[in-house]
């Protein structure tokens, strides 16, 4: 065996698990067939965000933004870290209902939150429409730019001995260990990881991850126009259904003074062309909340691919399959924030050590034996 | 949103543009020609419609007005949502103009390599200098160096010394062996020739040097001084301006948008201008450039094929045929040597919109790697400078093209299901 782990995958999941496992003392190979980051990491929004759809979710998530505070004092100028705090808007009176839900889910597990009225609201960001009911805001809460943030993982690892090779494509992770690459060459290793997001199934047969594709719009330079990550709250009957398309407010303030414009979900489209349709109803929806964003100029639209999961959790740890296959996909939306938690738990797992956090509810064998349907029948009743 | 439609769309009102409004005009369909600027003409004729000075240029933009086909001005592409649909920006709102027959006249733009002082102030491409002075930029009694290669340089010094420059020299980096060709070519091109014979005469004892390129501009607030070099030996030459262009690179992202296959850089046409993409013509400078004789004569087969009018387009195929091999020549004249796509030292910049240096981008492996690692391209230029560039001194390709086009406001990109009126919105200061 040449190496320890041959980790598949060197977007942000892959570069944190590279990262942790490197750090650990483990020989590691980095394997990725496009550049560093240029998947689904480059069409995160890069939010480092607390998130509350489960314990399990809270769990990671509150983990991983720990993680990366931690970090944020080594992290270069180049990755724009910025804790700039996330403001949920309500827009009526029943999201108020959900802001208040919220503050009681997270201070009651110690995250810092605070509520605003419409008046708290319009002063923390005077050009969201004057009406808004409040809101609440998390102000540890942050944002960075996640393709550097990849590279930077990386380069951690390679100081603690990780290798990384770039234009090579796995084919095969191999039930003997290892990997069968494009050309025919097999790698030896005592584990491979599968860090592949939305592409994991042609890697995994079976795993029930699919392509959730995205857009986003970046504008030129307005320095406080927003000045938290701003997601609406609408995006909880919205954003969160399994079937069908959908669209949700959300901005960021980037360091450079860009504004960043998302969201939008699509299942299973397999193009990364813009669609126009659902570009205009993504545009249409952020002007509902900031109704001077149309005047604002773009630079650039782009699209990716997100890994979506039935239960919305991400998939860690040991595939059904081999013991020497394992996983580090399926993050979906919250892969930026979630990559330092996962990076973690797998080097955990791997290596024997207790975790911090509950490992089971990240597991593969959660979708063996009718489990799986039921994440689904779950996220339908959610959507509902 | 305002929408129009027309069946011929003709995208560019430079010389292309309008001699395909001319001919597809005479087949009595609705025309539209759409140009970002608010004049006609292009670049290559820009103030020639308030101030005529060339005669050709008047000429086309008199026959043009007698067409009566419409003019979208100060209308920018930003993006193509369907087959028969451009969305535009407008000062006034966007744009949805819908066509059943597309002409791209695109033209081109300056090619900027990048060297040691290259982004001091007083240091621009020669193309945008002229449209400076010819928009009042005060030039009488500066020294201007002008340098890079092509045959604009030379107009680009006439003009400027029409309006009192003190033309320091002109630096062709092209060597003596290839432009000599070329001038044997020109006796075969009368127009051409009769244009280069006044121009030499009024630049008469400016040194006209082939084989020379700049290797460093130098100055604290502006440039002041240009330091040249025959390869042999470097000099120095004071200054208060330096016109540095490498050229033209075509204008090719509307073609990409809509799917058209590139060829060599360049769009590709059949002997009709058809593009790869049905309904969908291309002349000018995006399938070559060979300057404004060239792209009239393409632009007139264009309009005359997108309207049925085959005959006519086909008896202009000798005459195209002539500046094409004009335009071969051109681009052998004036290819670039090897030195000039190595003149930046590692921290010169080569995005001035994101400040990335060259040494900086070298490292990665290709276009995307350096933008999304280093900013390089992400700016509001859309890496149109940077990444032309980058193509010459690194060999990288761009991506595809995406919307927006060009930047354009926000709204410009809902495209669809009508709702024209977009909510009131207050000025934003922007920095």
């Amino acid at each position: 065996m040449n190496h320890d782990v041959i980790i598949v995958g060197a977007g942000i999941v892959g570069a944190a698990c590279a990262a942790e496992c490197a750090r650990a003392g483990l020989k590691v190979l980095v394997l990725e067939r496009g550049t560093i980051g240029g998947g689904t990491t480059a069409a995160g929004m890069g939010h480092i965000v607390v998130m509350d759809d489960s314990e399990a979710q809270f769990a990671l998530s509150s983990f991983s933004r720990r993680l990366w505070h931690e970090l944020a004092p080594q992290l270069p100028a180049d990755v724009e870290f910025d804790a700039c705090g996330t403001l949920w808007v309500a827009a009526d009176e029943e999201e108020m209902a959900e802001v208040y839900r919220k503050q009681k889910f997270y201070s009651d597990r110690g995250v810092r939150v605070e509520v605003l009225d419409a008046e708290g609201v319009r002063r923390w960001e005077p050009n969201l429409r004057p009406n808004m009911a409040g809101g609440l805001r998390v102000p540890d809460d942050a944002v960075l730019y996640p393709p550097c943030a990849a590279r930077f993982l990386l380069e951690q690892a390679a100081r603690d001995g990780a290798e990384l090779r770039t234009g090579v494509e796995v084919v095969e992770l191999l039930p003997s260990g290892g990997v069968l690459l494009r050309d025919g060459t097999r790698l030896s290793a005592d584990r491979s990881v599968s860090a592949t997001g939305p592409w994991s199934p042609a890697l995994t047969p079976g795993l029930p991850v699919r392509k959730r594709k995205g857009h986003l719009v970046i504008t030129d330079r307005y320095p406080d126009y927003v000045r938290h990550q701003i997601v609406e709250l609408g995006y909880l009957k919205s954003a969160h259904s399994m079937g069908k398309d959908s669209v949700a407010f959300n901005i960021q303030p980037r360091k450079t003074g860009q504004m960043l414009i998302g969201s939008s979900r699509q299942f299973d489209v397999e193009d990364t062309a813009i669609d126009p349709g659902i570009l205009d109803r993504m545009l249409r929806r952020a002007a509902e909340y900031l109704p001077t964003v149309l005047r604002l100029s773009a630079i650039r639209a782009w699209t990716g691919h997100r890994a979506a999961t039935p239960d919305k959790l991400p998939i860690i740890g040991p595939s059904v399959a081999s013991e020497r296959i394992w996983l580090a996909t399926g993050h979906e939306g919250l892969g930026i924030t979630t990559s330092l938690g996962t990076g973690r738990l797998l080097a955990d797992l791997l290596l024997g050590r207790k975790s911090e956090i509950d490992p089971e509810p990240f597991k593969p064998e959660r979708f063996e034996s009718g489990k799986h349907a039921v994440g689904h029948e779950v996220a339908a009743k959610r959507a509902e | 949103m305002k929408t129009y439609h027309f069946e011929i769309v003709i995208v560019g009102a430079g010389p292309a543009g309008l001699a395909a409004a001319c001919a597809a005009a005479e087949s009595g369909k609705r025309v539209a020609v759409l140009d970002d600027t608010p004049w006609l003409g292009g670049q290559i004729w820009r103030g020639e419609q308030a101030r005529p000075s060339i005669s050709q240029a008047r000429k086309w933009i008199e026959r043009f007005r007698t067409t009566g086909v419409t003019l979208l001005d100060r209308t920018s592409v930003v993006a193509v949502p369907r087959r028969g649909l451009l969305t535009a920006e407008h000062p006034e709102g966007p744009r949805a103009i819908r066509w059943q027959q597309l002409i791209l006249a695109t033209g081109a733009r300056e090619l900027f390599l990048p060297f040691p002082g290259w982004t001091l102030p007083g240091v621009m491409g020669p193309g945008g200098m002229q449209s400076l002075v010819k928009n009042g930029w005060p030039v009488a009694g500066q020294r201007v160096v002008v340098a890079g290669s092509g045959p604009l340089l030379l107009a680009v010094a006439d003009g400027l010394s029409k309006h009192g420059a003190r033309i320091v020299s002109i630096n062709e980096q092209a060597p003596f062996a290839q432009v000599a060709g070329f001038g044997l070519t020109l006796l075969a091109h009368p127009s051409k020739l009769w244009q280069g014979i006044q121009i030499k005469w009024r630049l008469l004892g400016i040194p006209y040097r082939l084989g020379v390129w700049p290797v460093a501009a130098e100055g604290d607030t502006q440039v002041r001084r240009v330091t040249l070099t025959n390869g042999e030996k470097n000099w120095t030459e004071n200054c208060d301006a330096l016109a540095c262009g490498f050229g033209l690179v075509p204008n090719v992202e509307l073609a990409l948008a809509l799917g058209c296959r590139l060829q060599n850089g360049f769009v590709q046409v059949d002997k009709w201008q058809a593009t790869t993409v049905d309904d969908v013509f291309c002349c000018g400078e995006p399938t070559g450039i060979g300057g404004a004789d060239c792209a009239l004569i393409e632009g007139l087969v264009a309009g005359y094929a997108a309207t049925g009018q085959r005959s006519r387009a086909a008896d202009l195929f000798y005459k195209r045929a002539h500046w094409h091999h004009f335009r071969e020549r051109l681009a052998k004249a004036f290819a670039l040597r090897t030195e000039v796509r190595q003149l930046a030292s590692d921290d010169t910049i080569l995005c001035r919109c994101e400040d990335v240096t060259l040494a900086r981008v070298r490292r990665f492996s290709g276009w995307r790697d350096a933008k999304l690692q280093s900013r390089c391209g992400m700016g509001p230029c859309q890496g149109r400078i940077c990444g032309a560039a980058a193509k010459v001194v690194l060999g990288w390709e761009m991506e595809s093209v995406r919307p927006p086009i060009l930047p354009a406001r926000v709204e410009a990109l809902l495209v669809l299901n009508g709702n024209s009126n977009g909510p009131a919105a207050s000025p934003l200061s922007k920095t």
